[in-house]
């Protein structure tokens, strides 16, 4: 059953006079609990294409349904509801609120959806799986990059998405931490069945996944 | 869990969230000092006219209840008055202002004194001569005056022969004759004090007096003192207007500015909320919680601030102003606040409610 389906997808900027075309018809279709990486150079599109899945910008044409939801049609409080309720990020620089410790940041995720009361026995094994447990009352400044990018991973399936999205996960991270971050969102994936979409330029991150496809002038191939 | 959030931004530029609640308790202090100088000047025009002793008295014609009053009475009437049934003790008063809010008061020492029941002595005695003058504590402290001191008013050098204990109406005192003649205005009163031989009968005088002195206002000291309220100090209700109006101005701006720097800081931060599905309520909310945290938090502050300056006035110029601390005006100056602060944070708040998430997440 495919989770993410997407048709003829095109996302055009306007570049001072000239039109910009990010994503140039893209078809693609992920299958629930899938573990996709979307490899391509700087400037390919792919981080186009995690933005407009996320629904942190509209696409210009095209069909887009993620776990049934339309999201062509969807106005911005449409697509804000679609972030609350379906999408999990994991951004390359963490994006951890600053001032909250961890157990605020896995928090605030929860509260924005209304989710209330105690944590679900699967993410306090999530949480036991990341290794951030003994860290919950420390803020993002006192943890390594690493476990910081492990916190955001958390944050990113607290609510139990339909997909997470991971945009250069790996990026501000060193081998051993890039090597221990994608082999746990493979674990997750396994384990929890979290479909996850990773955007990267490193074929090494990439091979983490089950299935590759390449993004290249604004289209995808091998998709 | 927002609050958690609001509590920690606020604590994250503790010396912003500082400077922005003094900032803000600074309007506080503005309004509640002001309205407590009003009431406390009042209390104490009040509690130093029942000092007097006196069961009414005779104003001239045409001036203010509550004002200081100058030497435009005829002397004459003072036989009229004594005169009248159930006068025991008629003393007069010439009062003269000293530029501000001072005045010297000129009167028959061994009069006035027996109608209140003598005046109490800190040092000193009365005065002797056409030099002397006599002094409350109050004034004292305030002019850092002693018996010996010498005093500067109307022109002229005071030797201090006595300091008093405050409460006896004036702070500065002369005798009645030489206030007229320096003044240029013998013959001239400012009011005249009665004492009655039973007070019960204070409005049965007052009437009779009318029918033969219909143009002089005369008061009972308790209906005169009844009027010594901000109420009927019409320029004092618009100043306090003035400052009220200053203080929502200078309340907007403070937050306005701390609010609109925080947004700006905060742009990422805001890309992420939203990133999460914060929608612009939420965001907005976060905000508006903020800044009644910090309103109240400044609101406190303005009325601590409020018992500095009544400390202030009270060590430093305890003759010139008194303030009272005015409870009643609390809710009043911090709801005042409160909504200046809200209107300061709307466009701020707006603004980050409206931010593009992919923008705010770029921003660095």
């Amino acid at each position: 059953m495919a989770i993410i389906e997407i048709q003829n997808l095109r996302k055009t900027f306007r570049s001072g006079d000239v039109d910009v075309h990010a994503l140039a018809g893209v078809n693609l279709q992920v299958e629930k609990g899938e573990f996709l990486a979307v490899i391509g150079k700087s400037g390919s599109g792919k981080s186009t294409l995690f933005h407009v899945l996320g629904g942190l910008t509209p696409p210009t044409s095209g069909t887009v349904k993620i776990d049934g939801k339309e999201l062509t049609a969807m106005d911005e409080a449409g697509r804000t509801r679609l972030r609350r309720e379906s999408v999990g990020f994991v951004f390359q620089k963490y994006n951890l609120l600053p001032t909250l410790t961890v157990r605020d940041n896995l928090e605030i995720a929860r509260d924005i959806s209304g989710v209330k009361g105690p944590w679900s026995e699967q993410f306090l094994d999530v949480v036991r799986i990341l290794g951030i447990e003994g860290k919950m009352d420390r803020k993002p400044r006192q943890l390594s990059g690493g476990e910081q990018q492990r916190v955001a991973i958390a944050r990113a399936i607290v609510n139990q998405p339909a997909i997470l999205l991971a945009d250069e996960p790996t990026g501000n991270l060193d081998t051993e931490n890039s090597d221990l971050v994608l082999g746990l969102l493979k674990h997750l994936n396994k384990k929890f069945g979290q479909t996850v979409l990773m955007i990267t330029h490193d074929p090494e991150a990439a091979a983490f996944a089950d299935r590759t496809v390449q993004m290249r002038d604004g289209l995808l191939h091998g998709a | 869990m927002v609050y958690t959030l609001v509590y920690e931004n606020l604590k994250h530029r503790p010396v912003r969230t500082l400077l922005s609640a003094l900032a803000i308790g600074l309007g506080v202090t503005m309004m509640l000092t002001l309205v407590g100088l009003g009431e406390g000047m009042m209390e104490d025009q009040a509690v130093r006219a029942r000092g007097v002793g006196a069961d009414l008295v005779v104003r001239a014609p045409g001036s203010s209840v509550v004002g200081m009053g100058s030497l435009s009475m005829n002397q004459n009437i003072l036989n009229f008055v004594r005169s009248q049934p159930h006068v025991v003790m008629a003393t007069p008063v010439g009062i003269h202002s000293t530029g501000g809010v001072s005045s010297i008061m000129g009167v028959n020492f061994d009069e006035f004194s027996a109608m209140g029941g003598g005046f109490k002595f800190r040092e000193g005695g009365k005065f002797a001569d056409q030099g002397e003058v006599i002094v409350d504590d109050l004034y004292a402290r305030e002019k850092k005056l002693k018996v010996g001191s010498t005093l500067h008013t109307m022109n002229r050098d005071w030797r201090v022969s006595g300091v008093f204990a405050s409460g006896k109406l004036g702070r500065v005192m002369i005798p009645l004759a030489l206030l007229q003649d320096l003044a240029s205005a013998n013959g001239k009163i400012t009011m005249i004090y009665v004492k009655l031989d039973d007070a019960s009968r204070t409005q049965e005088v007052i009437d009779g007096m009318k029918k033969q002195l219909p143009e002089y206002p005369i008061y009972a000291m308790e209906e005169l003192i009844k009027q010594f309220s901000v109420s009927n100090l019409p320029e004092l209700k618009a100043f306090i207007g003035v400052v009220v109006a200053l203080s929502v101005l200078f309340g907007f701006l403070v937050v306005f500015l701390a609010m609109y720097t925080a947004v700006l800081e905060r742009t990422r931060e805001i890309g992420i909320l939203k990133a999460l599905g914060a929608g612009p309520g939420y965001v907005l909310g976060i905000l508006l919680r903020e800044t009644v945290l910090l309103a109240a938090i400044g609101s406190m502050a303005g009325i601590l601030m409020s018992y500095g300056t009544r400390w202030l006035i009270a060590t430093f110029i305890p003759a010139s102003f008194v303030q009272a601390i005015v409870y009643s005006w609390w809710p009043i100056a911090a709801a005042i606040t409160l909504c200046s602060a809200v209107l300061g944070v709307l466009y701020p708040a707006l603004k980050a409610a409206k931010q593009d998430a992919l923008d705010s997440l770029s921003y660095d």
